[in-house]
């Protein structure tokens, strides 16, 4: 794009040079070249993206009987159940978020601080998990918070409690249990990006007089805010179309809005009904992260194009 | 429905597998059910019995439920010649046409229960929703009832019910409030409501697989739930401490269909006839806890008579039973479910 506008630019000022007309050409030439390359990706974009979202859009706008109908929609505001899921949906994103961001931020801060070996060590733990499958991973955390699991029987044993608490089949199991598979989604971008940050500005502050806390503060803090936004963009997103774990750790007392598709789409039989959930999820997923964009700024969701 | 969902995966590999097969021959058909051991005992019971009768091939698939069917039958790509799916489904797709009409002529549906016998469908097995207890809570003096199931102060503890089958848990509902078990259906759905109502509070968790019910009672998040007998046998046989029977279950009928769009309608037809036989249905007790649909199968011998008592479709067992009535669900799923889900949601 840049190539383009600086060449308008050019070609637009009265005083041209003797070779403008060439440049410009030039310039023309390359652009469309560079079309030519991304045309298979837009292509692929088109094919795979655009086309079935907006056959699934398509899908939606029709009733059982096959007639346009706005009845997939209006069933959102007629059954209770829907408004509660997608207000359940939006609490567990929130919240889980929030918690990885208490987690994860000082645990990306450590690892940015430590000597590389000992932090390509420890970043080996973050990642580990992520070769695990989900399922597994929610197992074994059920395993661990269930009536008679590890956490209650051991806190029974000790004294500590003594009726268990209730920490699976519930919402803050899907917490829980969402927080942990989540926080490497955190951690990976923050990491990345404070190990950018550099040092001679840390150092530059506290010879100025700023005392340790006061140079992370000013400096160190809002330098990491990009990484930090573009973790915290990942990890809302995932969370509002998760469904192993909110299903097995909710007791289903927990309904996400990705768990409602599964059910909406066995219970009717047209596929608008499911499909209906889809465009609704997708629409406040863009919207938020267009929300994002504007709260903060470019830098926050591009961070990946960054490096 | 909700408790094939593990099995997703393999049924897109299966979709792939058949995709990159060939268009079979007349002599061989594709047949879907469940999964698991269910199918592996179908398999020893009716598929390769009848694959050797009949002298043709049988491909084994496995199905997610009637979503699968519709896909293949919308999509006019139908992989399957033979497919197993809930009788409530069946009554569904019926209503949606799409399945191929089954030839009576070729198919004996003498045994089997008038209410399982339509025009393009047919009932295959049984599972039974029942009551399972922890007997190292309750002793032998566990909920028998539905009712004491419901009763909070005489049975104190933990408790599940399933979210998912909203008609199964509805159906024990009303029984809870001391309907007889032939007063059940048709099932009074805002009465039913009402008793689910009472109980919610209690209800420490909504299971929404077989899978899950299981583990709830195996490591004793609850004391008592609603199960399917299948799942409950496991359990007893594992040597968990649960104890469950047959009293006020809710029998709930399979059945097997054709496809629309079956390339080999008429040797499916054949084997359809040959897996709901009495001979081939009086093996399926042998392997696993889901009755035989056709009761004939109980006057054959082939069952031993100590067996005969387990098994939630004899005609012992029946009596104590609801049977679950797929038409009253094909008309009333929808309306039902969303009901219920608005209920037990917080």
């Amino acid at each position: 794009m840049s190539i383009v506008s600086a060449s308008l630019d050019h070609a637009g000022r009265p005083d041209r040079a003797l070779n403008a007309d060439a440049l410009a050409a030039d310039a023309r030439r390359e652009s469309r070249g560079l079309l030519a390359l991304l045309s298979p990706g837009l292509f692929l974009v088109f094919a795979v993206i655009i086309v079935p979202i907006g056959w699934l859009f398509w899908l939606s706008l029709f009733d059982e009987t096959g007639q346009l109908s706005a009845a997939n929609y209006a069933r959102f505001f007629e059954q209770a159940s829907y408004i509660k899921t997608f207000v359940t949906t939006f609490k567990v994103a929130f919240i889980v978020t929030g918690a990885c961001v208490l987690f994860g931020y000082p645990l990306a801060y450590m690892l940015s601080q430590l000597p590389r070996r000992a932090a390509s060590i420890c970043l080996i733990f973050v990642i580990l998990p992520f070769w695990t499958s989900v399922l597994v991973r929610t197992y074994a955390w059920l395993v661990i918070l269930q009536r008679k699991g590890l956490v209650n029987s051991w806190l029974i044993d000790l004294g500590v409690i003594g009726q268990p608490l209730p920490l699976a089949n519930n919402f803050s199991g899907v917490v829980i249990g969402m927080t942990h598979i989540m926080l490497p989604f955190l951690v990976l971008p923050l990491y990345a990006s404070m190990k950018t940050i550099d040092v001679d500005c840390l150092r530059a502050g506290m010879n100025l007089g700023a005392s340790p806390a006061a140079t992370f503060r000013q400096i160190f803090f809002p330098l990491s805010l990009p990484g930090l936004a573009s973790g915290v963009v990942i990890v809302f997103v995932l969370c509002l179309g998760f469904f192993v774990t909110p299903a097995l750790m909710g007791g289903g007392k927990v309904i996400m809005w990705a768990m409602r598709m599964e059910q909406t789409t066995s219970l009717y039989s047209n596929w608008g009904a499911g499909a209906a959930l889809g465009v609704v999820l997708l629409g406040f997923t863009l919207a938020l992260l267009g929300l994002f964009q504007w709260l903060l700024g470019a830098r926050a969701t591009g961070v990946w194009s960054q490096r | 429905m909700t408790k094939r969902l593990c099995i997703h995966g393999l049924t897109v590999a299966g979709l792939l597998a058949s995709v990159a097969v060939p268009a079979s021959a007349a002599d061989t058909i594709t047949v879907a059910s469940w999964g698991g051991t269910y199918q592996e005992a179908q398999t020893k019971a009716f598929f390769d019995p009848t694959a050797k009768d009949l002298g043709i091939t049988i491909k084994q698939d496995t199905t997610n439920g009637l979503d699968d069917v519709r896909l293949q039958v919308t999509g006019n790509a139908v992989k399957w010649d033979i497919t197993e799916l809930g009788a409530d489904e069946c009554a569904r797709g019926s209503k949606e046409g799409l399945f191929e009409k089954l030839d009576y002529s070729v198919i004996d549906k003498s045994g089997i229960n008038p209410k399982l016998v339509h025009d393009d469908w047919v009932g295959i097995s049984y599972t039974s929703v029942v009551l399972i207890y922890r007997t190292d809570v309750f002793g032998d003096k566990g909920p028998k009832t539905w009712a004491d199931f419901w009763n909070v102060e005489k049975f104190p503890g933990r408790r599940a019910l399933s979210g998912s089958q909203a008609t199964e848990t509805l159906s024990v509902a009303a029984l809870a409030k001391g309907i007889p078990i032939d007063k059940v259906y048709p099932v009074d759905i805002d009465g039913a409501l009402q008793s689910v109502d009472k109980v919610k509070g209690h209800i420490d968790a909504w299971w929404t697989s077989g899978a899950q019910a299981m583990q709830l009672v195996k490591d004793g998040e609850v004391d008592m739930a609603s199960i399917w007998n299948g799942r409950a046998g496991t359990l007893k046989k594992s040597g968990a401490p649960v104890s469950f029977s047959f009293d006020q279950g809710v029998l709930t009928a399979d059945c097997m269909v054709i496809p629309k769009g079956s390339k080999n309608k008429d040797v499916a037809m054949k084997a359809l006839a040959k897996f709901v036989s009495p001979d081939l249905q009086a093996n399926l007790p042998l392997y696993v806890d889901n009755g035989p649909a056709n009761e004939k199968a109980f006057e054959t011998g082939k069952i031993p008579p100590e067996r005969i008592k387990d098994i939630n479709s004899a005609p012992e067992n029946v009596k104590k039973q609801v049977l679950q009535d797929p038409a009253f669900w094909r008309d009333t799923l929808v309306e039902a479910t969303e009901k219920f889900n608005n209920l037990i949601q917080q």
